[in-house]
């Protein structure tokens, strides 16, 4: 029996190494030269295959921006499309890497979760979109209604809450994936589909008829929408946050795609830039990566005003102001801490 | 170590050295060696899987949820529910949802099985390549397909709420589903409802004393329709008697929706359908094999015997087909239980949805949500075949 029980701690022991927790995500992924990049199955605008089958959105410019900083090519992601379900379990168990994939923060989420949320990179709010026909403008005004709502996000949370605080009634529809949702809402199954702003535009927009339906005015939860990545691991934790930083940054300072080059040559006037650009200091060395690690983060998709337009921009199909994701001087609430 | 002895005791021969190997050389004690240690392999093996798990998880494992507000709503509650219950109230409304769908797909699965394997073996050929055709397309169809197409259906082709079909007095059919008027028992209503009980109980004791008579005297008396009288025209006289004792709560359109009465959702529609036509198809095929089963030579002699066609099949096909019917059919309801987690793909509110869906997101609790559920289908499927089991062995030939 005892060499059976040898036997038995061998395999644990063999079957741990294997499986293994790994010690750091930076340099796992720069002994596989690819980043795995947890996205969304398919928001149009925020993270979606585009015509050719290449991925395209606002949050995977945010994808490939890291794996620029870090592997020096933006093209070295390996997207990896969850549900709102499979999301964190797949950050969690080491098959993601980092997460950008319209997700709130939320308490729960990072403390209970082990989830350690980047900084916010769209602020969003749950809202509700109804066909103009039922002539409905308000929120309050919806006691009784069918309420097409997908499961597995906080706005089935907020929906409840405020159907309850407001004290009417609804009948909730829930629904898995954003395009059983459009199925569901235009063959008349529900007469309001829910989820965050920015969501209802980017479902509105892939509609044949967008003009017959309206966004109602109500905002009724905050949606601070950000990148992850899992508990454990600050150094990986501060390279997303940093990377995220200098693309906000950027855009405050007037580096763009177009003038980067110019800008990374030699050190300039304006210390910010020269210290984002790695051409005074050496502040990647700090997350583990060297100086010019923002100019090639910046380079690989553009700074936050360029990635918002090009995705999801008042020229775009899916047709979002920028509204609180302006910079702090223009109004907005987006606001990069400073790299000093 | 009484293997050993037992070993030591049989080959009286040289040393205590070879204790080891003279255990391995014996065949038998060498296969109860080998088993332990698979075993104990075994367990190591899924030991180190959780062990591995929760490691990489980072996060203890705890079912405290459970107790915590759901904080979300579900559309079907058979039982008192809202936002502000616990997960745990919110399992037991998705078990129900659960078993609800699964006894209804099994009742209209084995109705329609048994009409399909009757059709099947139809001497009208039109009738007999209908149920052929049917059969071999709905089940090459995966059940999933079958589900999305009826629950598209259902939403695209009936009228919204405001085009409501008035079906019958009272009960609308829409895309939301169909409204009908919810009665709401009176106190002597209660009386109407014993004696349907009552009703049940004679039956049962009737058909024993009728058949104990027949054992004795061979006199047969009508049981199936004194048994009909007793269950249904019985209770419904007292009912007309007694006023009618039941107030109808009819469905009104009110603004987006129908609101009063009681509603079942093109959801639930589309799941049952979809499992009963599906299972159907299969069931159809086990029923014709069984009937195959029984000689034909059985009922010519039964015939011969001047005994009547209905009473043939009653007292000799049937009996001798059920015994190849049900071990199979047993399979087919568990399928129809399994299968019912499908309804995720169209919300409707079942176990999977609920505990296993919804939950599991809110709180990230995924391996003990999925843990709960899978205990739980493990548990509906050994109370099934527990049944079908017992029934299997009422039925199975008697042999002296």
């Amino acid at each position: 029996m005892k060499n059976t029980l040898k036997n038995a701690a061998a395999v644990v022991a063999l079957s741990a190494t294997a499986f293994g927790a790994q010690a750091g995500t930076l340099e796992d992924v720069k002994a596989r030269g690819e980043l795995n990049c947890v996205v969304t199955t398919g928001v149009a605008g925020f993270g979606a295959p585009d015509d050719s089958g290449k991925w395209a959105g606002f949050d995977v410019d945010f994808c490939r921006a890291v794996a620029a900083a870090v592997l020096g090519d933006g093209e070295k992601v390996n997207f990896v499309p969850t549900t709102g379900k499979t999301r964190f379990t797949v950050l969690n168990s080491g098959e993601g890497d980092i997460l950008f994939r319209n997700t709130t923060e939320t308490m729960s989420r990072d403390a209970d979760l082990k989830m350690t949320f980047l900084p916010v990179n769209y602020y969003d709010g749950q809202g509700f979109m109804i066909p103009s026909a039922l002539g409905v403008t308000s929120a309050k005004d919806l006691d009784g209604a069918s309420i097409c709502i997908q499961t597995g996000t906080t706005t089935e949370l907020n929906l409840a809450d405020y159907f309850r605080t407001n004290g009417i009634s609804y009948e909730p529809v829930p629904v898995e994936t954003n395009a059983e949702a459009q199925t569901n809402y235009l063959g008349g199954r529900c007469d309001v589909f829910t989820t965050d702003a920015s969501g209802l535009a980017s479902t509105r927009a892939s509609f044949e008829k967008p003009g017959e339906h309206i966004i109602l005015p109500e905002i009724i939860s905050k949606e601070p929408l950000g990148g992850a990545v899992r508990h454990g691991d600050d150094q990986w934790a501060d390279i997303g946050k940093w990377v995220v930083n200098a693309i906000i940054a950027a855009e405050e300072l007037g580096v763009t795609q177009d003038n980067i080059e110019e800008m990374g040559k030699a050190a300039g006037d304006n210390p910010s830039v020269n210290r984002l650009l790695g051409t005074e200091g050496d502040f990647g060395s700090m997350i583990g990566l060297d100086a010019k690690w923002a100019y090639r983060a910046i380079a690989a998709g553009g700074n936050y005003g360029e990635i918002f337009d090009r995705n999801i921009g008042p020229d775009t199909a899916i047709g979002l102001e920028r509204g609180l994701n302006a910079q702090w001087k223009d109004g907005g609430i987006l606001y990069a801490a400073p790299i000093r | 170590m009484s293997i050993g002895t037992a070993v030591d005791n049989k080959s009286s021969v040289p040393a205590r050295r070879n204790f080891v190997s003279r255990l391995w050389n014996d065949k038998e004690t060498r296969s109860v060696i080998i088993q332990i240690i698979a075993l104990a392999l075994m367990f190591a093996f899924f030991a180190s899987l959780i062990n591995n798990a929760v490691q990489n998880l980072d996060r203890s494992f705890s079912y405290e949820f459970l107790g915590q507000p759901a904080n979300y709503d579900i559309n079907q509650t058979l039982i008192e529910y809202d936002s502000r219950s616990s997960h745990l109230r919110a399992m037991y409304v998705g078990i129900i949802n659960t078993l609800l769908v699964a006894f209804c797909g099994i009742v209209l699965a084995t109705v329609l099985g048994f009409i399909l394997g009757v059709l099947r073996l139809s001497k009208n050929w039109l009738t007999n390549k209908i149920a052929y055709v049917y059969i071999e397309y709905v089940r090459n169809v995966p059940l999933l397909l079958h589900i999305l197409l009826l629950h598209g259906i259902l939403v695209h082709s009936l009228p919204r709420p405001k085009n409501a079909l008035n079906v019958a007095d009272g009960a609308f059919l829409t895309n939301r589903g169909l409204f009908m008027p919810k009665p709401l028992p009176e106190p002597i209503m209660w009386a109407v409802i014993g004696l349907f009980i009552a009703g049940i109980l004679f039956a049962f004791l009737f058909r024993r004393w009728a058949k104990k008579v027949q054992d004795e005297t061979g006199k047969i008396y009508p049981v199936f329709w004194i048994s009909v009288a007793a269950i249904v025209v019985v209770p419904v006289i007292a009912f007309f008697i007694l006023g009618k004792p039941v107030a109808w709560d009819t469905p009104e359109l009110k603004g987006f929706n129908f609101r009063g009465g009681m509603v079942v959702r093109p959801e639930f529609m589309a799941l049952w359908f979809a499992l009963s036509l599906y299972t159907a198809a299969f069931i159809g095929e086990i029923v014709r094999a069984g009937i195959l089963a029984v000689s034909h030579g059985q009922t010519e002699a039964s015939m011969a015997l001047g005994i009547s066609r209905g009473r043939t099949l009653n007292l000799v096909v049937i009996p001798q087909a059920l015994r190849v019917i049900v071990p199979p059919l047993a399979s087919q309801y568990l399928n129809i239980t399994k299968n019912s987690s499908l309804a995720l793909a169209i919300g409707y509110m079942d176990v999977t949805a609920t505990i296993g869906g919804i939950s599991l997101n809110q709180t990230g609790r995924a391996i003990e949500c999925m843990l709960i559920v899978m205990g739980l289908y493990l548990l509906f499927s050994l109370l099934i075949s527990t049944f079908m089991n017992w029934y299997n062995n009422r039925i199975k030939l008697v042999e002296r």
